[in-house]
């Protein structure tokens, strides 16, 4: 079977600042991908390059097949390839059914779209159900922005599956959020790769990422080191040298700064045994 | 012709460089603050009343009197900063800021208006009308020492940017704020001051201006605009992209203004923006960027 | 930022409780009050000229609603899409011109006849809105203000340059119509509610539009908005044409109501600024902020020029009651009122509870909650 997700050899520089180097990576159809690595070794870079919010200097990109190297953030999303941010990005002053109903608008041609009202029926039952499935549904009349950092993280989830992708891409949806939230994130992925969604995921909780993905793969400094399922993972040696050895703290502007609560470190990984 | 033409880019260059030294300011607090400042304008046209104030009743000479009212401009905008600046938040910030300081200019304007009255006023010692006569040209004086005057003062902002320890501050700043409260800058004294010095300079752009110009408060309108103009040319936040849009604009409508009509060289003014960003939407020296985090 | 607690269910404050849930007949009961008070305020507007007839009132009334329209129109684009416009003058001066060069270059005699042109004057303004935001809607947020003020400097100038179609600083003289006394008013009070309704169903039906939506979302973060598909320059586009109606309209009735006009007061960069702060003074991308800021401050200035008949003490008035308004009410009048009106709803809704003797945990529920919806004044962090 091809990969749903194709990434070959894709580079970026910021400056001087190597983020990606020669950066090749697949996500295969129905599968929780997990993407892990030190801080500062391009992650993020690379899921902003995947979803068309910055061009790569060289390599190519695709979804489906389809070259998307160079296409923008709305055509890579139409193509059927969802993402969340670190931050998680609502419309703070929507509420929370009406971040919803933005996702959803995205076939309508202009003059049907002034015409028409806000959402049909079927849109408002068919947003509520996503809603519930994430466990906002009681929320939908609150405005986004008064919801905790950890529910924005659901309801971003929730407006991209509004489109129905084939793919979602995640960057830590479990960074900065409660325990107890996180289990729920962890349920609701799985729940929905069982309905045939696949995912990749950046997150540094290892637990989360272990219990949860079939494949995992760890960056450093911008390249894929090793890749493999969970349980290879944390016997490889070069895993604990990417993130134990040689100092990775070269700031790379781009990947993960201002963590709400600053919690989530590269340290939490290193207080934590590897074998879980 | 010739010699107009060349007359002309002269007077653009020896205005430019006027021009450049209130935009500098103007650039310095957006880069800084991330607000338009439109009192920018009211604040110049106070500069040129408080010369004017100081060589009308107290014979004051308008340059020996900008050891007054340089400071006096500090302070207001100090006072303006600590007083709405600081409360205006992240959202619609920037909506927010023109508001704000076009309410504060408003104050002002009316102010203005009572104090001296809505009538031109002139800003004229006798011997700024007089004129060197270089290479078969006429330089008046006013506009000789302003030029003057502009270079010093952008050279004392440039050595205050670059030799001192606030402009490392400011710099840090200016480039990322949250970096910099990291390595221990204090971000808000830093943009308080920096808002005062932006405001400053206004003080000597608006002697020169208010000793070339017949002027009233009501003047402010059509000179923020062309200062907004050259920020936005310059890409915002860019201090030499301003001078260097200050100079080229002023040069511009100077020969336009010979070479097809001064009425229509205002026009020409802005449709340049108009062109130039139909063209290139981030300005001249701006970069594209789309939020990626 | 406190974490939410993970069933959701306990975690969304106080009207999110289990049972007693006071959200839902609040919602309906403020439904209600909403829909009555708007009827109130119709009723209000259409009587006022009858009830209160002096010429001076009536003046002033109809500059009032003249500025509702103006300021209705503005937000629904400025307002919904934190897009400041200072080039809206632009819309009113070329609406105000046009009625003034039809009537000229038609030879039309004053009365009724005038105003079925003034739909034609707001889609002169709606022809030039379209070049304009194409080229302004393409930049970012402080780069579009700036190319606002350009072209509103632009149409001025051509306005006096192109003389021999404006009549340049001398200005164009419109028919006077044939009504005196307090009939004159009167008339031109309805038109321009009328301009008033009008600009207010469009605000609405924006409001409620999908593409409404799309411009409320790109409000708060336009390129995720870009990333989820929606056409962001398009989206703008169509309110900014929209608005221009309005506002164009706006401007032909006021052409005419003064008899003539010269480019100095057509396009004047007062216009929009009074504008802006009008919508942000009531609340700034509602719909009843608007009217609320334009009946404030329109008669306030109003009431200046003829009690002082001196602009510089209402310049000073205006711009300290702002700036006022600014340090107290930071969001606006409206939505701070609704806010506290909601909050006072809910605390008396709790305390209703509170003294129900069977339930007294819930309440100890609901205050803990309390915590972890923030209040919706809450500014978000981060720059």
């Amino acid at each position: 079977m091809s990969a749903l997700l194709e990434v070959d050899s894709v580079s970026r520089a910021f400056g001087g600042l190597v983020a990606l180097r020669d950066c090749s990576l697949g996500v295969q159809e129905g599968e929780v991908a997990g993407l892990i690595g030190p801080n500062g070794s391009g992650k993020t870079t690379l899921f902003n390059v995947i979803t068309g919010y910055l061009r790569p200097d060289s390599g190519t990109v695709r979804v489906r097949g389809v070259d998307v190297t160079r296409a923008t953030p709305a055509r890579v999303f139409s193509l059927g390839l969802g993402r969340t941010f670190q931050l998680a990005r609502v419309f703070s002053r929507l509420s929370v059914m009406e971040n919803m109903l933005v996702a959803t608008q995205r076939h309508e041609g202009w003059l049907r779209s002034v015409v028409k009202g806000q959402s049909s029926p079927a849109e408002r039952a068919r947003a509520k159900e996503i809603l519930e499935f994430v466990g906002l549904g009681h929320l939908g009349h609150l405005p986004a922005g008064n919801l905790s950092f950890g529910q924005r993280k659901l309801l971003e989830l929730a407006y991209v599956l509004v489109a129905d992708p084939v793919i979602i891409l995640l960057d830590e949806p479990a960074g900065g959020v409660n325990p107890t939230l996180i289990n729920l994130i962890a349920d609701r992925i799985r729940a929905l790769n069982e309905r045939g969604k696949t995912f990749l995921v950046v997150e540094h909780n290892m637990e989360f990422v272990m219990s949860l993905c079939h494949s995992v793969t760890v960056m450093h400094q911008g390249t894929p080191i090793v890749s493999g399922t969970p349980d290879v993972i944390r016997n490889d040696p070069r895993v604990i040298d990417a993130y134990l050895g040689g100092s990775d703290d070269e700031d790379d502007e781009d990947d993960e700064d201002d963590e709400p609560g600053g919690s989530r470190e590269g340290g939490s990984w290193r207080h934590r045994p590897l074998t879980m | 012709m010739g010699t107009q033409l060349v007359e002309a880019v002269i007077d653009g260059v020896l205005t430019g460089g006027l021009y450049a030294l209130m935009a500098a300011g103007l650039t310095l607090i957006f880069g800084m603050l991330e607000i338009i400042n439109i009192a920018q304008g009211i604040f110049v046209l106070l500069g040129s009343y408080l010369s004017y104030a100081l060589w009308a009743h107290a014979g004051i000479d308008p340059f020996l009197g900008l050891l007054v009212t340089i400071p006096i401009l500090f302070v207001v905008g100090i006072g303006v900063e600590w007083a709405f600046m600081r409360r205006i938040g992240d959202r619609d910030r920037v909506s927010m800021s023109i508001l704000v300081t076009y309410a504060v200019s408003l104050v002002i304007e009316g102010a203005l208006d009572i104090a001296f009255g809505t009538t031109f006023v002139q800003l004229r010692p006798s011997y700024f009308a007089r004129t060197w006569h270089v290479f078969g040209f006429y330089l008046e004086y006013i506009y000789v020492f302003g030029f003057v005057l502009a270079a010093l003062l952008i050279a004392a902002l440039y050595a205050l940017m670059y030799r001192t320890r606030f402009g490392a501050s400011l710099r840090a700043a200016l480039q990322d704020r949250t970096a910099a409260t990291l390595i221990g800058v204090n971000v808000k004294r830093v943009s308080t001051i920096t808002f005062g010095i932006g405001v400053a300079v206004t003080a000597a752009g608006g002697m020169v201006f208010g000793a070339t110009n017949d002027f009233s408060a009501n003047s402010s309108t059509d000179l923020i605009s062309r200062l907004l103009t050259i920020i936005v040319l310059g890409g915002l936040g860019s201090i030499g992209g301003a001078m260097g849009a200050a100079v080229f604009m002023l040069v511009l409508e100077d020969v336009v203004a010979v070479v097809w009509s001064p009425v229509w060289a205002p026009v020409i003014y802005f449709l340049v923006l108009l062109i130039v960003l139909s063209v290139r939407p981030q300005g001249l020296f701006g970069k594209v960027s789309t939020r990626a985090q | 930022m406190t974490d939410g607690l993970l069933d959701a269910s306990t975690t969304a404050g106080p009207d999110t409780r289990k049972g007693s849930s006071p959200r839902v007949p609040l919602g309906a009961m403020t439904r209600r009050a909403k829909a009555a008070a708007w009827i109130l305020i119709a009723i209000a507007l259409v009587a006022f000229p009858l009830v209160f007839s002096t010429p001076a009132v009536t003046s002033i009334a109809f500059f009032s609603v003249l500025f509702m329209a103006a300021a209705t129109a503005w937000n629904s684009f400025s307002g919904y899409s934190g897009y400041i416009s200072i080039g809206h003058a632009v819309f009113f001066g070329s609406g105000a011109y046009t009625i003034a060069l039809i009537a000229l270059h038609l030879h039309l005699a004053g009365g009724y006849g005038v105003f079925w042109y003034v739909p034609v004057a707001g889609g002169v303004a709606m022809v030039i809105a379209v070049p304009f935001g194409l080229i302004a809607l393409r930049t970012r947020r402080h780069t579009f203000v700036v190319i606002t003020i350009a072209a509103f400097f632009i149409f001025q100038l051509l306005a006096y340059n192109l003389s021999s179609l404006t009549l340049g600083s001398r200005g164009v003289t419109l028919p006077t119509p044939p009504w005196t006394g307090m009939g004159f008013n009167q008339r031109f009070y309805y038109a321009a509610l009328c301009v008033l309704v009008v600009a207010l169903l469009l605000s609405a039906g924006i409001r409620r539009s999908r593409f409404g939506l799309q411009l409320l979302a790109l409000r708060d973060d336009e390129d995720r908005a870009a990333g989820l598909g929606v056409k962001t320059t398009r989206v703008k586009l169509i309110a900014f044409v929209v608005s221009a109606f309005s506002v164009g309209m706006a401007g032909a009735v006021w052409a005419y109501f003064l008899g003539d006009i010269h480019p100095q007061f057509a396009f004047t960069a007062l216009f929009d600024l009074s504008v802006a702060i009008m919508a942000f003074l009531g609340g700034f991308g509602t719909i009843s902020g608007p009217l609320l800021g334009a009946a404030l401050l329109e008669s306030l200035q109003q009431y200046f020029t003829i009690q002082y008949s001196s602009g510089s003490l209402y310049l000073i008035a205006y711009g300290v009651l702002f700036l006022v308004v600014i340090v107290l009410l930071p969001r606006g009048v409206i939505p701070t009122v609704a806010d506290s009106y909601q909050r006072w709803r809910e605390r008396r809704a709790q305390a209703m509870v509170n003294a129900l003797p069977p339930a007294p945990s819930t309440g100890a529920l609901a205050a803990s909650e309390a915590h972890h919806a923030r209040p919706p004044s809450a500014r978000a962090g981060g720059r």
